[in-house]
Order: C-alpha cells, then sequence, then structure tokens
C-alpha cells in the first residue's frame, strides 16, 4: 500500500481510540459530552490545518465552511424530512464547493491579502445566516434539528462521532501524505519554486482549501445534531479565531498537532471558566505564548523537549 | 533548428531598462553561454524566457511555439527548465522528498489526493541523487545542506523534470573551485549524455571556455556579441567590457 504512518503515532492513535471507546462505560454524561465536542473540533482544526499547516495560507474564515455543513445538514434532515445518509453528504458537499467558490477568489491572493478575504467572505457567510430568516432561523437559530433515530440518545451519538470523525481523519491523513499532501508542502516552502517544477500552485491551494472546507463541513454537520440546533455565532469570526489557535496552539507542521491543540484549548476554557470570568485574558496570554515561545505549538514543544532528553543536551 | 528564438524582447522595470531589444536564437543541442559583468541583466534575460518575469515587448518562442506571457508551471511542461542563481529549493523537506516532489510534478501525480507520496518514483529518485552525488545526504533536511550541495539539489530539482532545454543561473555561484570542477563536469555529462541543450550563464570564464560551444555577450541589457568562443576571446568590444571591469580579463 504504502501508507506509512510511524509506529509511534499509530501505536499512540490506537491507544486514543480504544480509551475514547471506553469513555461511555464511565457513565458519565458530562463525560461523553466533553469528549464529543472535543472531537468534533479536533476535526475542525485537523481540517483548517490542510489550508494552514500544509498549503501554507492562512484563513480568518474557516468557521463559516463548518457553519455551511452544520446549517445545510440541519434544513435538510429537518425541513425536508431527508435521511441523513443524503442530508449529511450534501452537508458536505455544500461545505466543500462553498469552499472552492471562495477559493477562486482567494488564491488570486497571498499572505495577509488571502486571509482577509477569507474573512470577508465568512462574514458573508455570516450575514446570509443572519438575514435569510425563513430557512435559517436568522438570529434566533434554526432551532429544533431532527436527529435520527439510531442516533438519538447521548451514547450512539458518541459513537456515531467518534465512528465518523476516525474516519474522516484517516481519510485527511491519506490525503495530506499524498503525492498531493506532498506537493502541497512543497509549495508552502516555495511557492516560485514549485511553479517551476511544473505545479499550478494556484489550483492547489484552491483544492487544498475545498479539502479543509469538506471536512469542516462533516465538523459543523455533526455539531449541528449534537446541539440540536445551529446558530449565527458558528459562523462568526471568533469561532474561526478559536479553530486558528487550537490549530496553532497543538503545531501545524505535524499532522495530529491540531487535535491535540483543539483537546487543549477546549479543556483549558472549560476549567478557566469554573474558576474565572476573564476567558478571555486567558486566550490573550495563551496566543501571546504561542507566538513568542511556541512558534511550533504543544507537539514543537514535545519534540524539543525529546530530543534534549535523548540527546542527552 | 532552434529550440528558442527570441525576438526584440525588452524588460522595462519603471524607466530603467535591463533587457533592451534583445534577439536571440539557442540551436538544439548546443552549450550556450551567456556572459556579462554583474548587473547585466542575465537573470533578468532568464525570468522573461521562463514566465517569471513578463516582458515589456517582445517574444519567445520554444519549439516554435510561442510562450510569451505563459506561466512558469506551462512553460516546465513544454521541457523547458531552469535553475537558480540564488538558491530556489524546498528548505524544509529532506533532500530525498525534494527531488521526489520533482518527478511527481513531472508525472503529472500532484493531484493524486489516494497514492501516498512517499511511495512515489522511489527508484528515479534515488537514481538522481546518485547523479548528483547526494545519495548520502537524503534524509538531511534540504535546508541545512552546505551551499554547494543546495546548489547540486537546485540542479538535480530541475533535471527531474527532464527538460530537453536547461537553463542553468550561475550553476557554480559561491563554490569551491574543487566543487566548481565537479559540478561542471557533471553538467557536460548530463547534458551529453541526455541529449539536453544548455543555455547558461557563469562568471567563472576558464569555465565558459572549457564548455560552451557558443557565447554571448550581454552588456547593460543589450546583446553585444555572439559568436563562437575563438571569436568571443578576440572580440575588441567583449575585451573592452571585461577590461573595464577588471575581473575576468585574462579569459
Ligand atoms: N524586479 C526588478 N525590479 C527592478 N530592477 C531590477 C529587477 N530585477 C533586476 N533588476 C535590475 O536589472 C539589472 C539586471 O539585473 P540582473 O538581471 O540580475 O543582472 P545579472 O544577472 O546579469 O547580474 C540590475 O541593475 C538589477 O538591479
Ligand atoms: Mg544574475
Amino acid at each position: 500500500m504504502g501508507w506509512n504512518m510511524p509506529r509511534g503515532v499509530l501505536f499512540t492513535c490506537i491507544v486514543v481510540l480504544v480509551a475514547l471507546a471506553l469513555i461511555p462505560m464511565a457513565d458519565s454524561r458530562y463525560l461523553i459530552d466533553i469528549s464529543t465536542e472535543i472531537m468534533v473540533y479536533a476535526l475542525f482544526a485537523l481540517s483548517l490545518n490542510v489550508i494552514i499547516g500544509y498549503s501554507g495560507n492562512v484563513s480568518f474564515g474557516h468557521a463559516a465552511y463548518f457553519a455551511i455543513g452544520g446549517y445545510t445538514n440541519a434544513i435538510l434532515l429537518t425541513t425536508y424530512e431527508l435521511p441523513l445518509i443524503v442530508a449529511f453528504p450534501a452537508a458536505v458537499l455544500a461545505s466543500g464547493l462553498a469552499a472552492a467558490f471562495v477559493a477562486y477568489f482567494c488564491t488570486r491572493l497571498t499572505d495577509i491579502y488571502f486571509a482577509m478575504l477569507t474573512l470577508a467572505f465568512a462574514m458573508l457567510v455570516w450575514a446570509i445566516a443572519f438575514k435569510w430568516r425563513s430557512v435559517t432561523g436568522g438570529d434566533d437559530g434554526f432551532v429544533g434539528v431532527t436527529v435520527p433515530e439510531f442516533i438519538d440518545g447521548r451514547v450512539p451519538f458518541f459513537y456515531f462521532t467518534l465512528i465518523t470523525v476516525t474516519l474522516s481523519t484517516a481519510v485527511l491523513w491519506m490525503i495530506c501524505h499524498s503525492a498531493f499532501g506532498q506537493t502541497l508542502v512543497a509549495v508552502r516552502e516555495n511557492i516560485t519554486r514549485a511553479g517551476f517544477i511544473g505545479v499550478n500552485t494556484r489550483l492547489m491551494r484552491g483544492a487544498a482549501f475545498a479539502v479543509a472546507g469538506a471536512f469542516a463541513g462533516i465538523a459543523g454537520a455533526i455539531f449541528a445534531m449534537y446541539n440540536r440546533g445551529v446558530y449565527t455565532e458558528s459562523a462568526f469570526w471568533p469561532e474561526s479565531a478559536q479553530v486558528l489557535i487550537m490549530t496553532l496552539l497543538g503545531g501545524m507542521y505535524s499532522f495530529f498537532g491540531p487535535a491535540i491543540g483543539a483537546a487543549a484549548l477546549y479543556l483549558l476554557e472549560r476549567f478557566a471558566n469554573e474558576y474565572t470570568e476573564y476567558w478571555p485574558t486567558v486566550l490573550g496570554v495563551i496566543l501571546l505564548v504561542i507566538v513568542l515561545v511556541l512558534p511550533e505549538g504543544l507537539v514543537g514543544l514535545f519534540k524539543r523537549v525529546k530530543a534534549r532528553m535523548v540527546g542527552g543536551r | 533548428m532552434a529550440v528558442l528564438e527570441i525576438k526584440d524582447l525588452t524588460k522595462d522595470f519603471g524607466g530603467f531598462v535591463a533587457i533592451n531589444d534583445v534577439t536571440f536564437s539557442l540551436e538544439k543541442g548546443e552549450k550556450h553561454a551567456i556572459i556579462g559583468p554583474n548587473g547585466a541583466g542575465k537573470t533578468t534575460f532568464f525570468n522573461l524566457i521562463t514566465g517569471h518575469l513578463e516582458p515589456s515587448r517582445g517574444s519567445v518562442d520554444f519549439e516554435g511555439k510561442p510562450i510569451t506571457g505563459m506561466p512558469p508551471h506551462k512553460i516546465v511542461r513544454l521541457g523547458l527548465a531552469r535553475s537558480f542563481q540564488r538558491i530556489n529549493i524546498f528548505p524544509r523537506m529532506t533532500v530525498y522528498e525534494n527531488i521526489q516532489t520533482s518527478l511527481i510534478a513531472r508525472d503529472h501525480k500532484h493531484f493524486s489526493m489516494f497514492s501516498p507520496g512517499a511511495a512515489q518514483n522511489r527508484e528515479e529518485t534515488r537514481e538522481l541523487l546518485d547523479l548528483v552525488g547526494l545519495d548520502t545526504e537524503a534524509l538531511e533536511i534540504a535546508g541545512e545542506l552546505s551551499y554547494g550541495k543546495q546548489k547540486q539539489l537546485e540542479l538535480a530539482i530541475s533535471l527531474a523534470e527532464n527538460p530537453s532545454v536547461l537553463l542553468l543561473d550561475e550553476p557554480t555561484a559561491g563554490m569551491s573551485p574543487q566543487e566548481t570542477n565537479e559540478a561542471i563536469a557533471l553538467v557536460d555529462e548530463i547534458a551529453k549524455s541526455r541529449g539536453l541543450t544548455l543555455l547558461f550563464t557563469e562568471h567563472d570564464m576558464s569555465v565558459v571556455f572549457g564548455i560552451a560551444d557558443r557565447i554571448s555577450v550581454l552588456h547593460h541589457g543589450e546583446l553585444i556579441a555572439s559568436g563562437l568562443p575563438e571569436e568571443m576571446r578576440n572580440n575588441p568590444e567583449v575585451r573592452r567590457v571585461y577590461l573595464g571591469e577588471g575581473d575576468d580579463a585574462a579569459a
């Protein structure tokens, strides 16, 4: 086959999966809810990293595709009473196509201009969700999402999320380690030279953006059912900022870094909210630490510590 | 037969004319050197040919097809590859991946999302590494190689595209004399075995006269002379330009 995941990574993945699969045994609603949400955010952050870590562009508007996946799934399930097997793939397709459309414009630009345009499109998605009340519920949100019977319940939904996120992550991992993914890294590393080895770099960056949008759509579609609702906030810029921070906190130069960042930031927020009212301040400090001390995130820190212990220096 | 046909090529950088009305042709199979003092416009000339810059005026035909204004990735696909004067590699990938990715692109596999990147073109990657003498450095991070080795990698990336015409911009700049000799012997050998047409710029006159079949001289953006090496050696205008510059005058 030729897909070689490093042994240590594969082993860690299996341990994490087994641990997750056992969580419902603990019979704690709190634990099940936390893990379901973390899995969704982990997939969301992993998808963003296709743009950031692999294609080398920054998106300030990734929440838009999460929201489009959520709204589409919710509307098709509830308003049109379609089965999940239709609604869910349609939601993913809608996110992917929306991202491809936006990428068509954004990939003309690079750096901060690219990022600002992604933000502008996300604001547009937010405005549509806000104004198109008859379809989206406007600022009341789209509430009362129909959840298919077979996953209606905390534990079945947890397993549905676990399986969907695991499969999505596996596919995403393959994409990132495919001939496409490797070339994408070359585009990130040196876009000029990538053009001179015969790569249409604009198309590559666009494809990465569309893939990222589709997988964000999966996360959004799950979340809509989990919450039994979709709200305009899901497309709003703080949501885009949060997933960006998750990605950077975990480490953009590692495939699984963003998932670790998602778990870390999510848990930090939970605990911080229990002890202080100053979560935004804490978030600010986290951001400063990433920028100043941990440019390669938690995974980068882990690698440095490991190298030091092994190297004895 | 001319593989490159360049007519009235001009590049105006907002009032500063870096390439001025250059008409030039490159014959199939030749090894053609472009010489001229620093700032003469050699790199700009290459940038115009390879689509890195858009000309202000003039045309470039490659194997009879107009390529003026085409993006670099399309020009490379036609078989016209180049290397860069300033190192231009994929710095945080391994040496191996640098070459492998170039081969993936050549074979149009860079949109394959479901075939493993690491499994592509493994043998050919190894062969190219051997060819340019980077086999022992295969797994090193490209950006951490010595300057001379990065230059070799630069060459290998270009060769991986399997071009019929290769433009080398100062392939030995910054190399030690020994590295220079090795690099030039290598280029010469590859050009022979692959039947490459070579257009190169080079500041070391012993290298130029050692391998070039034909030499053209660029000065202040103008092509002032073009001919066989011995003609250039005795051309009074060429001597004046080079004597005026001081160095390399003895060559
Ligand atoms: N992008 C640019 N904008 C403005 N001037 C440039 C640009 N590129 C090159 N030049 C100028 O054009 C002249 C020729 O440069 P170059 O082609 O690099 O010469 P060479 O390779 O022969 O040393 C130089 O004076 C340089 O400063
Ligand atoms: Mg130059």
